[in-house]
Formats: C-alpha cells, sequence, structure tokens
C-alpha cells in the first residue's frame, strides 16, 4: 500500500494497464494516505489541526472508488484503456465540477454546486485519471502562500508551520504530501511554479490558451493558465498531453494543433544555449537559493548546455504591471458575484444593497484590496495610465523575451525568491507578499511556457525551485530540459526534516 | 511619457471607489484600505517610468483570427441545475430585491 502512494503517475499507470496492481488498489492507497496526514476540517477553517496539511476541502471517496471499480471492470472485458487510467489527481477547487462543491476558497460561492465540468476536469477524466476531491487554494487565486484561503490554512508537507505558496498551495501539498501523484494547479502570475518550488514538486505553467480556461473560476483571464504539477517532469508531460489542445467554448483557446511532448522527452540538453537572466537573480533573493541556482547552473552545463547571460530589460517592470493588469481584470470578472446567479446572498431592501451587502460578507481582505485597485485603475480618468499603460509594459516584456531567444534557446532563474515561509511572516504587507512573484510574472505577462524543476535544498533543507522558461509553444523544449535537469539533480521529492508530515519508510 | 499620477487617496475617494466596486465598507475598513491602496498603487506607478509610446498594448501573447463556427444547436445547461445554485429563484427565473428603491 505505501509503496503505491511514493509510485509515480507513469508507472501506476503501467501497473493498472498490465494488471498488476488495480485502479481500486491505487485510489484505496491514496485514499488512505488522506486520512491519515490531512486531517477532516474540509470547509471549516477552525478545525484545521496542528498536524493536518489540510491539502482538500472535500474528498470525493464514493465516486473515486465507483470510477476505479469502472477501469478495472473495462479492463477486465479486454477493453483498451485510456493512457492515465486509474491515476489518481486532486482537482484545484478553481476548476467546476457537476454535482460538488466549487468554491475557489471563497466565502462568497460557499455550498455552490456547478452544473457542469471545466473542459480540464472532463479531459482528465476521458485520459482515465481518477478525481479524489478538491484541493484548498488562496480565494479566488489571489496569493501567494494559501492563507488568504476563506476554509484555513494548507501545512506544508517539508514543515507543517510553513506556507506550501499559492495560490495553487493543496494541490503541491496533496502531491509533495503523497496524496496524489498529480494535481491540476492554475497559474495567473506564477500559482503553480511558486508552491512547485517551495514544496519540491514539478509545476509547469503552459503557453497563454494552450489548455482551456472553460470552467475554471476567472481571476485575470488574459493571464489564467491551468497546468500540471506533479512529482516527476514525465509525469507533469503525460498530465499536459491530456489537458492540452484547443476548446471551441474558450475563444482564446489556441488553434494549434499540441506538439508531441514525450517523443523527444529523453533526449538530453547537449549543444542547447540556457540563458541566465540578468535582471532575476540577486539582491532580493534568499542566499540559500541564489546557491542552489549557482549549483544548478553547473549541473547545466555538465549536461552540455551553454551558459549564456542574457538581459530582460523591462523585467523590473513585471511585477508592477501585474499588479495592475491582475487586478483590473479581477475586478471586473469578480463583478458577477453579486448575490444574484450563485452562491451566498446577504438580504438588502434594494438589489443595489444587497449586492454591496453580499460582496462585503463573501469576499475576504486581499480580494477586496484587488478588487478596490482594479476598479480605481479602470475608472474614469485613470485607463490611459494604469491599465492601458501596463499592457504597454506587456508588450515589451514580451519583446524583450523575443530578443532574448535570439541568443538562447530557454531561459533560467530561481522560481521563488525564497523558501516556504512561516505561517503570518508576510500577511500584513501586500507588497512582500508581492514580490513572491517577482520572477514568475514576467513569463505570464509574455505568455509563454515556463516550469519550476526542484534544484536542491537550501541550509535549512527546505526545497528550492529552477524555473526554465521556454518561447511559445515550445513546452516540448522546456519538458525536455526539465526532464534532464531532474535526472541530473537527482532530488528525492520525499518530505523529510524536524517538522515534516511523516512517509513511508 | 505618460506619467501615471502620483496618488494619495482621501478616505472619501476610497469609499467611492467601494461604491463603484458594490463593496460595502465600515469606517475602519476605509481607515485601514486607503493606506494599503496607496502603497500598492504607489507600487504600481512605476509602470509610467517606462516610455511606451507608439507600443500597442498585449492581451493575448499569440495573434488570433477571429473565426466563425457552424451555427448548430449543442447541449446547454440544465435550467433546473442552474437555479439550485441561485440564493432565491421562483418560476424558472432568479429572484432579487426590488431595483429601485422606495421613496
Amino acid at each position: 500500500m505505501s509503496e503505491l502512494i511514493t509510485t509515480s503517475a507513469t508507472e501506476l499507470a503501467a501497473l493498472v494497464r498490465s494488471g498488476e496492481t488495480s485502479a481500486r488498489e491505487v485510489v484505496d492507497a491514496h485514499l488512505a494516505r488522506i486520512e491519515e496526514v490531512d486531517g477532516t476540517a474540509g470547509y471549516d477553517p477552525e478545525a484545521v489541526g496542528e498536524s493536518d496539511v489540510h491539502a482538500f476541502l472535500t474528498v470525493t471517496a464514493d465516486a473515486a472508488r465507483a470510477q476505479a471499480d469502472e477501469i478495472d471492470a473495462a479492463r477486465g472485458r479486454g477493453d483498451e484503456l485510456p493512457p492515465l487510467a486509474g491515476v489518481p489527481v486532486a482537482m484545484k477547487d478553481l476548476f467546476v465540477t457537476r454535482g460538488t462543491e466549487t468554491t475557489a476558497s471563497s466565502n462568497i460561492l460557499r455550498g455552490w454546486v456547478p452544473p457542469y465540468d471545466a473542459t480540464v476536469v472532463e479531459r482528465l477524466r476521458v485520459a482515465g485519471t481518477i478525481s479524489l476531491g478538491k484541493t484548498n487554494m488562496d480565494e479566488f487565486a489571489m496569493g501567494s502562500s494559501t492563507e488568504t484561503s476563506a476554509y484555513g490554512l494548507t501545512r506544508n508537507p517539508w514543515d507543517l508551520g510553513r506556507v506550501p505558496g499559492g495560490s495553487s498551495g493543496g494541490a503541491v501539498a496533496a502531491v509533495s504530501g503523497l496524496m496524489a501523484p498529480l494535481a491540476t494547479g492554475t497559474d495567473t502570475g506564477g500559482s503553480i511554479r511558486q508552491p512547485a518550488a517551495l514544496t519540491g514538486t514539478v509545476g509547469m505553467k503552459p503557453t497563454y490558451g494552450r489548455i482551456s480556461r472553460y470552467g475554471m473560476v476567472a481571476f485575470a483571464s488574459s493571464l489564467d493558465q491551468a497546468g500540471p504539477i506533479g512529482r516527476t517532469v514525465e509525469d507533469c508531460a503525460l498530465m499536459y498531453t491530456a489537458m492540452a489542445g484547443h476548446d471551441p467554448k474558450d475563444s482564446t483557446s489556441l488553434p494549434e494543433p499540441v506538439g508531441d511532448v514525450l517523443t523527444g522527452l529523453k533526449d538530453g540538453i547537449e549543444g542547447l544555449r540556457i540563458g541566465v537572466v540578468t535582471e532575476l537573480q540577486g539582491e532580493g533573493y534568499e542566499p540559500g537559493v541564489d546557491a542552489s541556482f549557482r549549483e544548478a547552473l553547473t549541473r547545466l552545463e555538465d549536461l552540455g548546455a551553454e551558459i549564456v547571460e542574457v538581459s530582460l530589460p523591462h523585467a523590473p517592470y513585471g511585477l508592477p504591471a501585474y499588479y495592475l493588469v491582475a487586478p483590473s481584470e479581477a475586478s471586473s470578472n469578480l463583478a458577477r458575484y453579486d448575490g444574484t446567479i450563485f452562491g451566498t446572498r446577504v438580504d438588502a431592501p434594494t438589489s443595489e444593497e444587497m449586492n454591496a451587502a453580499t460582496r462585503a460578507a463573501g469576499f475576504g481582505k486581499e480580494v477586496k484590496r484587488r478588487i478596490m485597485i482594479g476598479t480605481y485603475a479602470l475608472s474614469a480618468g485613470y485607463f490611459d495610465a494604469y491599465y492601458q499603460q501596463a499592457s504597454r509594459v506587456r508588450t515589451l516584456i514580451a519583446d524583450d523575451f523575443k530578443a532574448a531567444w535570439e541568443s538562447a534557446d530557454l531561459l533560467v532563474s530561481p522560481s521563488s525568491p525564497g523558501v516556504a515561509f512561516e505561517f503570518g511572516s508576510k500577511s500584513s504587507d501586500p507588497i512582500a507578499m508581492y514580490l513572491n512573484d517577482v520572477a514568475t510574472v514576467p513569463g505570464s505577462l509574455a505568455g509563454i511556457p515556463a516550469m519550476s524543476v526542484p534544484s536542491g535544498l537550501d541550509e535549512q533543507g527546505l526545497p528550492v525551485g529552477l524555473q526554465f522558461m521556454a518561447p511559445l509553444l515550445r513546452e516540448d523544449l522546456l519538458l525536455r530540459a526539465g526532464w534532464a535537469f531532474e535526472q541530473a539533480t537527482g532530488f528525492d521529492p520525499m518530505p523529510r526534516g524536524a517538522n515534516a508530515v511523516p512517509v513511508p519508510a | 511619457m505618460l506619467k501615471a499620477p502620483t496618488v494619495s487617496l482621501s478616505a472619501d475617494e476610497v469609499r467611492h471607489v467601494a461604491m463603484l466596486a458594490r463593496l460595502a465598507v465600515t469606517d475602519e475598513e476605509v481607515e485601514a484600505l486607503a493606506p494599503e491602496l496607496n502603497a500598492i498603487l504607489g507600487y504600481a506607478e512605476q509602470v509610467g517610468e517606462v516610455a511606451a509610446e507608439g507600443i500597442s498594448p498585449t492581451v493575448h501573447p499569440v495573434p488570433l483570427t477571429n473565426v466563425l463556427r457552424e451555427d448548430e444547436p449543442g447541449e446547454t445547461l440544465d435550467r433546473e441545475e442552474l437555479l439550485a445554485g441561485a440564493p432565491q429563484s421562483e418560476d424558472d427565473r432568479f429572484v432579487v430585491p426590488r431595483i429601485v428603491a422606495e421613496d
């Protein structure tokens, strides 16, 4: 049983296909692990115990077992199984799931049961994966620590007194804590890459538009992108393949066919030019992160890559631009939560008062701050100076990347300026929290694919991530480099340390 | 160069923005929000340091062309299931309090 929870998705799929293990055994092993380490707080923030990871808000055990039994029956009949048949997946609570409560970790959606499935949910089901439930996150994905969730914190499996990063904090904690080999995440400014870095997991943000946004609770529509989280690069490549592709239900979805990322995955990176971004290192990055980054560059060189220095001159403007674009789009997207169509309502004599009272009670502090910033930035007289100017900065950053591809095939930087931090240590200062995204935001604004792969541990024994960035639609190159680096690093993703979640020996 | 104005939102301006955003705010919230918003906007204002005249704004990194799909009937969401998620519904409709206040 304990072996199944430490097994990769790639191997689990092979075991189920060969009949060596049943899908039911795989699901039961992971459900038992959830019971062992996750606690039962669910949507009750007061009930999160001191040693509970609290990755999940909802565990859909019965549905998961039934789906596993169907897969086992199909195998028994000799039916051909889909590529990821029997592999459990943890679903971020940002993806709508028909018949299962979906809240985006906000009180305003408490109790909402969607009448449809997100395209990602549907695709992953068709690929044979089995959803174990919904994972905790920062409210509406606004945060870098999962502390803005209305439903309580999620603990980092490497140190239960620290944050798992965010906004996909529950997703990475589920994967790192061995409760699921795979999890869905979403990344607007770094919400897959930063938490992956903080938990020693692999997280990939594909090219904007590569994976459908249909059924993803919208935060900033021109940036939101779903992606895979796993403990290995190969697992992420498989999951990405299942998730990606054009969707007529999402008008920003890319019509280009999805390139094959699996065939060349293990071809290595000899001769590739890898650019170190001048602006995404040095000041503001913790010494432990910097040391791991230097070591990573040596490894890449040992693998035969040529390391070159590359400048993205407008990257320092990425974070300020992001904190105008994202709140502006959020203020518009979140206008729909007004107590009318879904979620909660606070009664009042008139509609307008009901809207304002519902939103006041339903949104948390960070969400309100961003709605206010966005409303102000879009208001008459300020649109040009804020939203429009920030969108022009996006163009300049995208142009910087285009120029960089002239001298480098891929770019690298630390995924996050720091390692996992203690609960409460950054929540009182919004800008200190925003700085978590400093390395990931430029890629988000340019829409390019990027990924975090563990590069080692810092001096405290906490995981550090290396960010790879590739040209638009070159997920193949990204994953190939990530795989080669992962093999060279030999990183062990099992949480360890004095305050880590227990793992099987 | 398009320089963003240096912001210093007053309490009344914060209340006005909250009204535009349909957020009911208490006096304590206004007091806390004003310096926070000013700090964030002050930080974000750096975008004004970049000369961006003649640069077109980016909204999608990959140029898309508009396409028309076949006009075929497809599946729609189930009305009952949809209304079941609403705070209040009646006769296949969403119910809201009166739109116009009584004098």
